[in-house]
């Protein structure tokens, strides 16, 4: 489904991606975590072609992730995103931000994007909030709207880039348990974040990046009780003492 | 202490009746000092004739004066130029941020070529020597002076209005598979008129106010309708302020106005 093979990424002359190879199968849910700046948001974010890649293949889906390819459009559909920080549009209800990439972009009607819209909403748990306005809701509530936003494009794999690192405590699990209950129903998920407990419910595979490369790929079981390399072994002691 | 005593002196200044009071001080200050001047001068003050430029009651009925015709004839022309102005200044912004090699360098050598140079001067270029060459008349010429010369200011309020967009909504519009016009029309440029309003009521005031330049040109708007009518009858005193004062309610009408979008506008929360 997405196979990333000798991946560099450049920033000027800072390299942010170093030979990345990585590949995930169809319903496959994969954890990436580590230190920040290591290089998990970059490597997520050239999957759907948000940054693009200097060097190597990264293939989505049988379409070949680059700048001036002409399946960009097709493979956004096919990729969901959400984000750290939402990127709700402000200026639109929460329905309006549900139905405009389907109306504009797939061009379906406005009754049946609204249909998608509500049955989303309903599946992030907040039908009722669909006339306000972004920030009239809670970080978490926003974050499930960004989550019902990108559901609604029906698309096959969801991107997740550090969901709940904006949020307050108290909103992190609300999130996490939509999250848990998408990872059950088969889309492709990969996920940047911190959150371990989450990670050993849902990852299939758990990947740790350190400075731009992939340290250690492995299934949670063997991740979190016994990793491979010393590095690991610090970063998984530094975050689960709390 | 002195903190106290400044807050109470502050007080005393904003309360209602002293404000006033200050205010029709400096005003009625103000008017006596020109009105003063004009009478050392031994000026022949003719008020009750200026009715008539704006309204006539004769045997054929009810008739525009011509302040009123020329007042009509600036905001046409401010009108017709701000609407020029806007497609060019968005045209210029978009290519300025398009990110082409070309696109920029157009847009920036557009933008310094007419914001160095005096608009007078832009104006004769259009009517003596762009004119002749198009064969265009003097109201035409007067519109596009206007339209190029506002267009790169407007422009640059487009590009810091698109700029403050914040560059997470790019990233959400295409993450959902939007091309860059769509996420320009249905999510960058709704954002970014909260941004370009104030700045854009400032401009449609400096463009009013400059449209009064074509009166060089004999453009038959308010300023040269000013000067018509000192020519014809020597009250220049009593036709400026009043042409002064004909400005000033068109620019504050325009600014009030545009107050009540931007209420519209606000995010909502």
């Amino acid at each position: 489904m997405i196979s990333v093979s000798n991946v560099d990424k450049y920033y000027g002359t800072f390299q942010a991606l170093t030979n990345v190879t990585l590949n995930v199968k169809q319903g496959e849910r994969v954890v990436i975590c580590g230190p920040s700046g290591s290089g998990k948001s970059t490597l997520i974010r050239c999957f759907n072609g948000l940054e693009f890649h200097n060097a190597g293949t990264i293939r989505i889906d049988g379409i070949d992730v680059e700048e001036d390819s002409k399946d960009l459009r097709r493979l956004r559909q096919e990729v969901g995103m959400v984000f750290q920080q939402f990127n709700l549009f402000p200026h639109l209800t929460i329905l309006e931000n549900l139905t405009i990439g389907p109306m504009k972009v797939q061009k379906i009607s406005r009754a049946d994007a609204e249909a998608r819209a509500r049955k989303y909403l309903e599946r992030v748990h907040i039908p009722e909030q669909a006339d306000k306005y972004p920030a009239q809701l809670s970080g978490g509530q926003q974050q499930r709207v960004a989550i019902a936003r990108s559901l609604c494009m029906e698309t096959r794999i969801m991107l997740f880039d550090e969901p709940t690192s904006a949020l307050d405590p108290e909103m992190i699990n609300e999130v996490l348990d939509v999250m848990v209950e998408l990872a059950d129903t088969g889309i492709t998920m990969v996920c940047v974040t911190h959150e371990m407990g989450f990670a050993r419910k849902v990852a299939d595979t758990m990947v740790f990046m350190e400075a731009g490369q992939i340290v250690e790929v492995s299934p949670p079981e063997k991740f979190f009780t016994n990793p491979e390399s010393e590095r690991c072994k610090m970063f998984l002691n530094q975050i689960l003492e709390h | 202490m002195a903190a106290q005593k400044r807050t109470t002196l502050k007080a005393f200044l904003n309360a209602t009746p002293v404000a006033v009071g200050l205010y029709f001080i400096v005003i009625f200050g103000l008017i006596w000092l020109a009105f003063s001047g004009a009478q050392a001068m031994g000026y022949n003050w003719q008020w009750y004739r200026m009715p008539q430029y704006f309204y006539r009651l004769t045997d054929d009925g009810f008739q525009w004066g011509e302040i009123v015709v020329g007042l009509l004839k600036t905001i046409q022309l401010s009108g017709t130029a701000f609407i020029f102005a806007t497609l060019l200044g968005l045209l210029v912004a978009l290519l300025r941020l398009s990110g082409l090699v070309v696109g920029t360098a157009v847009a920036v050598v557009f933008l310094e070529f007419v914001r160095n140079m005096p608009i007078l001067v832009l104006l004769y270029l259009f009517y003596y020597v762009l004119g002749p060459i198009f064969k265009f008349d003097r109201y035409t010429a007067s519109i596009m002076c206007l339209a190029v010369f506002h267009a790169a200011l407007i422009s640059e309020i487009f590009r810091a209005g698109i700029n403050a967009v914040p560059k997470g909504q790019w990233e959400g519009a295409t993450s959902i598979g939007m091309t860059k016009a769509q996420a320009y029309r249905y999510i960058v440029l709704p954002q970014s008129i909260k941004f370009m309003l104030p700045p854009m009521t400032g401009e449609v005031v400096h463009l009013v106010k400059s449209s009064a330049i074509v009166s060089v040109i004999a453009v038959a708007e308010l300023t040269t309708i000013g000067r018509n009518l000192i020519s014809d009858t020597y009250m220049s005193f009593e036709i400026w302020f009043t042409i002064a004062v004909v400005y000033l309610v068109l620019t504050l009408i325009l600014s009030m106005g545009v107050t009540r979008i931007e209420k519209k506008f606000a995010v909502k929360t």
